[in-house]
């Protein structure tokens, strides 16, 4: 019953759904649903059947099995017309027609409202006006669909979709084709569409960061059945995201977002004595020179870490808040005496890394190759 | 800003009004020059009082003017219109804009019908009868067209599918070359004059079923207009907007069939009309939009072919060239240097 109400409230939902091609079922049991103002994005591998999903989900493929509910209403039951006036649709289908400006594509979103000719009323022109400024592009209103870059026809796509004035929109992959800036701008579109006007957002992504940070709900396709489900913390804690897209643990930091090639292999040669930031730039070079090396002493929580658990072989860590302990001390030794080189970063030392300068002397010591600048590094390497 | 606005949509429908009352005009004027030429010139003023009923209905002027000039005038409007249209529905269809109704092969699947059914139906006729010409070669068109989009479910690629049309009409003609060997000559002789196209056997009959047939198809196709347009921007949008793409499909065929297979029936395969005009049209109107492109077509596919025929009667007269003659010679230049403007605009 519980059950049952829920999906009445929400805008878009599907229940035991099974999509493919061909009578031959891809994903099956797809139970998703979205409610007003919900942003939930579809990650997965390439391949993954997260198209074929939308492509369903907009009727643009038959479901194998299972419904549809938009507003809680089966969508076969529903006529074209009134599908469209809840639902836009923004698919990776690219047709640029050759003689047709701005202006009049956005308006084609118009389509379930006006009437057999599709002669735009005052209030239509209105819509598309305001469709067009809100992805800042009103300016290329009289210019041809054929002339514009790909970032202006993407938003070109969101706009025709937001003078359709949906409840509900689905997106295949909106910000491919976009740089960093309008990916950045076109996610805050859509966030404020969700937040301000309550539509329901069902998307797929490529760039997990950004799924994490704009979703509500992050759906996880892999296989014949959907992974994962459930809100970004759940989803990117432990090892879901890896196993997702079967790469390293660790190589992926969910917390900061961004992804690490792997750890160059090989015997530890070099071991750099960094912090607050300062090896990062060193971790990088030695990983793209494939030069195994060890890290520390750092803390548990510093910024060096969440790179150097990827690239290094080994960092060496102290508790969270503690200064090193003896032990952690004679690892970092043992490790410099097995290296060639050992980088001083140029952390500034305080109380609770003061270590690192008895490291520093006992490098000097050894006799050991010792470097301080990413060019000095690029020297010996 | 939306002052601007405002300004440039009234400013573009000023100069949309301006290229129709130009076709328009056109057409009058096409028409005039049509009535008045030939191996008898009849000046303007008899032409007006012939026309308004005033004229001698003994003399020759009367009745070249009534029974021949006009009829051949409003046969080669309708057709012309009907040409060009079915000409802009094939390309609005495969989204590609070198394809015209001919280029599929329905003309020679309307060829090879109207020989496999003249050689069947040559003992029980002396002349072929208008109506058994129609309906051949409008069968011949509606079963090649079939064949096409038969193998248009199975392809993704357009460009494969319009290779696949060239091949249908190969087959065509070596089966309407197979025939022939077997035909008698009198029956050849009514194919290679029905392939070369002519509207020299345009009688009042004629002009009144084409149009019967082309007017009714033509308002049909505009009132699609909306559905087509929706569809020019991908079948994946538009099925999202609510259209019926399968039946969108099934009813652009049917009326591509029923414009190219009058035109095929009453005047023959007239080539490069269906292909040129509608580009002529876009680069006017500067638009695709189909309420816009589907009358302008027409009136220019009616324009255009007024004034081939006028061409192809009086260039060499008194011998009367076939209309894919003067058609060609006029259309394949125009597409080149269309096909050049447009890949330099492009190009960027």
């Amino acid at each position: 019953m519980a059950d049952k109400l829920k999906t009445d409230a929400s805008r878009i939902s599907t229940e035991s759904l099974a999509v493919g091609y061909g009578g031959e079922p891809l994903i099956r049991d797809i139970a998703l649903s979205a409610e007003k103002g919900e942003i939930i994005t579809l990650i997965g591998p390439n391949g993954s059947g997260k198209t074929t999903i939308l492509r369903t989900i907009a009727r643009q493929l038959a479901p194998l099995f299972g419904t549809v509910f938009i507003e809680g209403r089966n969508m076969k039951a529903l006529s074209g017309r009134e599908i469209a006036r809840e639902m836009a649709v923004v698919l990776t289908e690219r047709i640029r027609p050759d003689l047709m400006t701005c202006y009049e594509f956005v308006s084609a979103g118009r389509y379930p409202y006006t009437g057999r000719f599709g002669l735009l009323t005052d209030r239509d022109r209105e819509e598309v006006e305001r469709a067009l400024k809100l992805v800042n592009a009103y300016e290329i209103s009289d210019r041809y669909v054929s002339e514009i870059s790909d970032g202006q026809y993407q938003r070109i796509l969101i706009a025709r979709a937001v003078c359709q004035e949906p409840d509900i929109i689905v997106l295949d992959e909106p910000t491919s084709f976009l740089d960093i800036k309008h990916k950045k701008e076109l996610l805050e579109i859509l966030s404020s569409m969700a937040k301000q006007k309550g539509v329901a957002v069902l998307m797929s992504l490529h760039e997990i960061d950004l799924a994490e940070r704009i979703s509500d709900r992050i759906v996880c396709v892999k296989g014949d059945r959907i992974a994962a489900y459930g809100a970004p913390d759940e989803i990117f804690a432990g090892s879901t995201i890896s196993d997702l897209y079967g790469i390293d643990p660790g190589s992926y930091d969910s917390l900061l977002g961004k992804l690490e090639l792997s750890a160059p292999k090989g015997n530890i040669r070099c071991f750099v004595i960094g912090g607050n930031g300062t090896g990062i730039p060193f971790y990088r070079e030695l990983q793209k020179k494939n030069y195994a090396f060890a890290a520390g002493i750092l803390m548990p929580n510093d910024i060096d870490v969440s790179v150097a658990s990827s690239l290094a072989a080994r960092v060496v860590c102290t508790e969270p808040f503690m200064p090193a302990t003896d032990g952690q001390r004679e690892e970092a030794e043992r490790l410099i005496d097995i290296s060639e080189v050992v980088v001083i970063a140029g952390c500034p030392k305080g109380e609770y890394n003061a270590v690192n300068s008895v490291l520093e002397q006992y490098a000097i010591s050894k006799g050991k190759t010792v470097v301080r600048s990413l060019s000095g590094l690029r020297e010996v390497l | 800003m939306s002052g601007d606005k405002r300004h440039g949509n009234s400013r573009n429908a000023m100069r949309i009004g301006m290229v129709f009352l130009s076709f328009v005009i056109l057409l009058i004027a096409a028409a005039v020059w049509n009535l008045r030429s030939g191996s008898v010139s009849i000046p303007v003023r008899d032409i007006v009082r012939i026309l308004s009923g005033n004229g001698d209905p003994e003399s020759t002027a009367y009745s070249v003017i009534r029974k021949i000039r006009l009829p051949r005038i409003v046969l080669s409007a309708v057709l012309g219109g009907a040409l060009s249209l079915s000409g802009f529905l094939i390309q609005t269809f495969f989204r590609n804009p070198i394809a015209g109704p001919f280029v599929l092969g329905i003309s020679s699947g309307a060829k090879m019908f109207l020989a496999v059914t003249t050689i069947a139906v040559s003992g029980l006729f002396v002349d072929m009868p208008v109506s058994a010409t129609v309906a051949a070669s409008f069968v011949g068109s509606i079963l090649s067209l079939l064949i096409v989009i038969l193998f248009t479910g199975r392809v993704r690629n357009m460009s494969s599918l319009l290779v696949i049309g060239m091949m249908i009409s190969y087959i065509c003609s070596a089966v309407t070359d197979l025939l022939i060997n077997f035909a008698n000559d009198s029956d050849i002789i009514n194919l290679t004059h029905w392939s070369m196209g002519s509207f020299s056997a345009a009688s009042w009959q004629s002009a009144r079923i084409s149009a019967f047939i082309v007017i009714p198809a033509f308002f049909t196709v505009l009132a699609f207009s909306k559905q087509m347009e929706a569809y020019s921007l991908g079948e994946g949008y538009a099925m999202s907007l609510g259209v019926d793409i399968k039946g969108l499909r099934v009813l652009l065929v049917l009326l591509t069939g029923v414009l190219s297979a009058s035109v095929a029936a009453f005047a023959g395969p007239i080539s490069f009309v269906g292909i040129a005009v509608p580009h002529i049209c876009r680069m006017i109107l500067k638009s695709e939009k189909p309420i816009l492109m589907i009358p302008a077509s027409f009136l220019c596919g009616s324009v255009f072919c007024m004034l081939c025929d006028l061409a192809a009667r009086m260039l060499f007269s008194p011998t009367e060239l076939s209309i894919s003659t003067v058609t060609s010679a006029v259309g394949a230049p125009i597409v080149i240097w269309l096909m050049l403007t447009r890949r330099n605009r492009n190009g960027r």
